[in-house]
């Protein structure tokens, strides 16, 4: 082992090839971490382990308040912490919806007692989510909201959109918006598409998304305010967003995991673990994601971990809901499905789950300097591992990649700071 | 990712026309020929199955599946049970998997699964040890009616290889046609979609099979096979009047070409998807589809039962033709 650490968590050494893509560098060093903050940081030895900026999820699901038997502030930051997370941002489609200062205030009350990777919550569009009347967004900033979105479900109407822009702007936070037309996703629970034709599954067509995207991007661009896609899986979403960029649009998306890898095909297992919202595409949808990540019109990749009971999963494919696990494999699974075949390097998988995501939300870029908070991750990357459903952090177990042996192991993780995992 | 999944299962049951071979089909058909020359017999029961049980796990109506998967079973002397969702514990919110484990603590040697969800069957099969038998999940499969269908018209026209069939209709909400056009295009048929674009998905074709929105698709065709069209349809502006979809796709006795068979899997919406004087021509099979239900079922409850790892001893009796 190369990680060393006295009896204080907040003291340690690191040491491998280093690998800190926004800030160019790339070399066998051994970094000194002493109170929390990086103190030294001097040549090394490389050895199977990477050492790199933690990574940040723009999208989880912590379920808290409300469903507290899925997952909680510590069990969802304690899977963080052992995906090699330094920062995460939940989402507010709680019960109740994080919709009111009082029960944002709630939540950070409770993370201060509970959350083992500093955690942001994201507040609600409108109240209740129901996408009739705004939140008090100021307020809400002003007690600590991290962004606004409805996630789970798309802000319906375009009048009350372009409000929320506009007053959005009394904030510094942007939006984040779930893109769903309803009426064309109704009974869908699968990409339509040739698979959907034969397994006979009710469809939820790539348009469903597109044309969202679209009239948000529209939207934003009359507006002039910035806004983030939450979670792509089309291509004709790939192309709207690059469209607006190059445009001038101010606007950050995020990709999940799963959506990278998998494609409606794995649908035929009919297994309810590999059933989300947005559905898994053709494998065009998943080039497009994965072109548009190299090249950055797509900065983030988000978990939009989303923890469900077990007995909620253990049902047939279209009595299941959406939504599958990710913090604890995210690294893991793409690391052994997009680096290793060559879709991906190393470095831009590291720097979308790290500076990316913190850039699109205006957070503190973990970064590898002296001086710096320590938010550091360490990767065994010839490290071989077994997902299994009792190998969770996370109280649920809800994951595509059950059964499968992955490459790339966490090893340590500090965040600010502290050293919250270690193998 | 194709290695994600599991492998597909043993043919010990029955769950979708796509874990046959066409060895698999032809051996069932030519068993349910067999089976049906002993129905001829005064004395119509075989002991073939005598000592297993059936159990049929209904949670849709039906009328057909149901009562030919019960006779089927009691012709080979197996012993029977039905339960159906409306007044079991399913209506008290027991789930699908806690019924499976209660079923499976009888330790039936078959279920036989109805269900409107896709997958019940195949969740029925991992949580039980018995031979499950898919008699419908949602609109995803319906093997033993493809399989009666194919048997049907092997009788009717002494063959399968190259025979044309349509499939006029709703396509896109019917587990028969899914099943069907799979099972054709597995014995070297060929299958041809015919519908308003709003019910014949897209992407169907890569299955390869043709598709038209045309009924004059229907003209070269043996076998006219009418789907059952849904009442409730004009509500997702599927079709804006059953009206017009009768002008434009309902089988009337002008639209069928002399020498075309006609088929339906019922139950049949006489005067919307087809004419009265069709469904009672002697170009239709319809009751003949339903005599094939009970030899096919039968020959697919001994299939399964004869599949590894539970065989039953192959009884000399059985091949009586």
């Amino acid at each position: 082992m190369l990680v060393s650490r006295n009896a204080r968590s907040d003291s340690l050494t690191l040491e491998g090839r280093v690998l800190a893509p926004a800030q160019g560098i790339d070399e066998s060093l051994r970094i000194t971490v002493t109170g929390g903050v990086i103190s030294a940081i001097e040549p090394g030895h490389a050895g199977s382990l990477v050492v790199a900026p933690a990574f940040v999820d723009p999208h989880v699901h912590l379920r808290t308040p409300g469903r507290e038997d899925e997952e909680t502030i510590r069990s969802g930051t304690e899977a963080a912490a052992a995906g090699g997370y330094c920062a995460i941002l939940a989402m507010p489609n709680t019960d109740p919806v994080v919709d009111s200062a009082a029960v944002l205030g709630a939540l950070h009350e409770r993370a201060r007692e509970s959350a083992v990777v500093p955690v942001g919550f994201m507040a609600a569009i409108s109240k209740r989510q129901s996408g009739e009347e705004l939140t008090e967004m100021a307020e809400l900033a002003e007690t600590g909201a991290a962004a606004f979105t409805d996630d789970g479900r798309p802000v319906v109407s375009a009048g009350l959109m372009r409000r929320a822009l506009q007053y959005s702007a009394l904030t510094d936070l942007r939006l984040a918006l779930h893109c769903e037309e309803p009426t064309l996703s109704r009974g869908g629970h699968m990409h339509e598409g040739a698979v959907s034709a034969e397994l006979g599954i009710g469809p939820y067509p790539s348009s469903a998304e597109s044309v969202m995207v679209e009239r948000d991007l529209a939207l934003a661009s009359a507006e002039s305010r910035p806004i983030h896609l939450m979670h792509l899986s089309a291509r004709e979403s790939v192309e709207a967003l690059e469209q607006a960029l190059a445009n001038g649009v101010e606007a950050t998306a995020e990709v999940t995991p799963h959506h990278l890898v998998l494609t409606d095909e794995t649908v035929r297992s009919l297994d309810p673990n590999v059933k989300m919202n947005p559905p898994l595409r053709a494998a065009a949808d998943r080039g497009a994601l994965r072109d548009a990540l190299r090249r950055g019109s797509i900065p983030c990749i988000g978990t939009d971990h989303a923890p469900h009971a077990r007995q909620e999963k253990d049902v047939p494919f279209e009595e299941a809901p959406f939504g599958v696990i990710g913090l604890e494999t995210a690294f893991a699974s793409l690391y052994t499905h997009l680096v290793l075949p060559g879709e991906l390097s190393l470095a831009t998988l590291l720097e979308r789950m790290s500076t990316g995501p913190a850039r699109a939300f205006g957070l503190d870029e973990p970064r590898i300097e002296v001086g710096a908070r320590a938010n550091l991750v360490a990767l065994d990357v010839d490290g071989e591992w077994t997902v299994t459903d009792d190998g969770f952090r996370s109280l649920s177990a809800n994951s595509w990649l059950l059964g499968e042996t992955l490459r790339g192991r966490v090893v340590t993780t500090v965040a600010d700071g502290r050293q919250v995992f270690a193998a | 990712m194709p290695e994600l999944r599991p492998p597909a299962p043993p043919k010990r049951h029955l769950l979708s026309i796509r874990d046959l071979a066409r060895d698999d089909v032809e051996r069932i058909l030519d068993r349910a020929r067999s089976l049906a020359a002993s129905l001829d017999r005064e004395v119509k029961k075989l002991p073939t199955l005598r000592g297993r049980t059936v159990v049929n796990l209904f949670y849709e109506s039906s009328t057909r599946t149901l009562a030919s998967f019960e006779l089927a079973a009691k012709r080979l002397s197996a012993d029977t049970m039905s339960i159906r969702s409306a007044g079991s514990s399913v209506d008290k919110g027991e789930s699908l998997k806690d019924t499976a484990l209660t079923l499976a603590a009888y330790e039936p040697d078959v279920i036989v699964v109805r269900h409107p969800s896709i997958g019940a069957a195949e969740l029925v099969a991992r949580h039980t040890d018995a031979h499950v038998v898919n008699a419908g999940d949602g609109k995803h499969q319906h093997p033993t009616q493809a399989l009666l269908d194919l048997y049907t018209i092997r009788q009717a026209l002494g063959r399968l290889e190259g025979v044309r069939v349509a499939i006029v209709g709703d396509v896109l909400h019917s587990r028969v046609a899914r099943s069907l056009v799979q099972a054709l295009l597995l014995v070297g048929a060929e299958a041809t979609l015919v519908g308003p674009p709003t019910l014949v998905p897209r992407g169907l074709e890569s299955l390869g099979c043709e598709v038209s929105h045309d009924l004059d698709a229907t003209a070269d065709a043996n076998v006219v096979y009418v789907l059952r069209m849904q009442r409730e349809r004009m509500t997702d502006a599927f079709v804006p009047s059953l009206r017009e979809y009768t002008t434009l796709y309902g089988i009337t006795p002008e639209r069928v070409r002399k020498g075309q068979l006609v088929m339906h899997p019922g139950p049949m919406n006489r005067g919307i998807e087809i004419d009265p004087r069709v469904a009672d021509s002697a170009a239709a099979l319809v009751t003949d589809q339903v005599r094939a239900g009970l030899v096919v079922r039968m020959a697919v409850l001994y299939d399964v039962l004869t599949a590894a790892p539970t065989p039953v001893p192959v009884p000399d009796r059985v091949e009586v033709a």
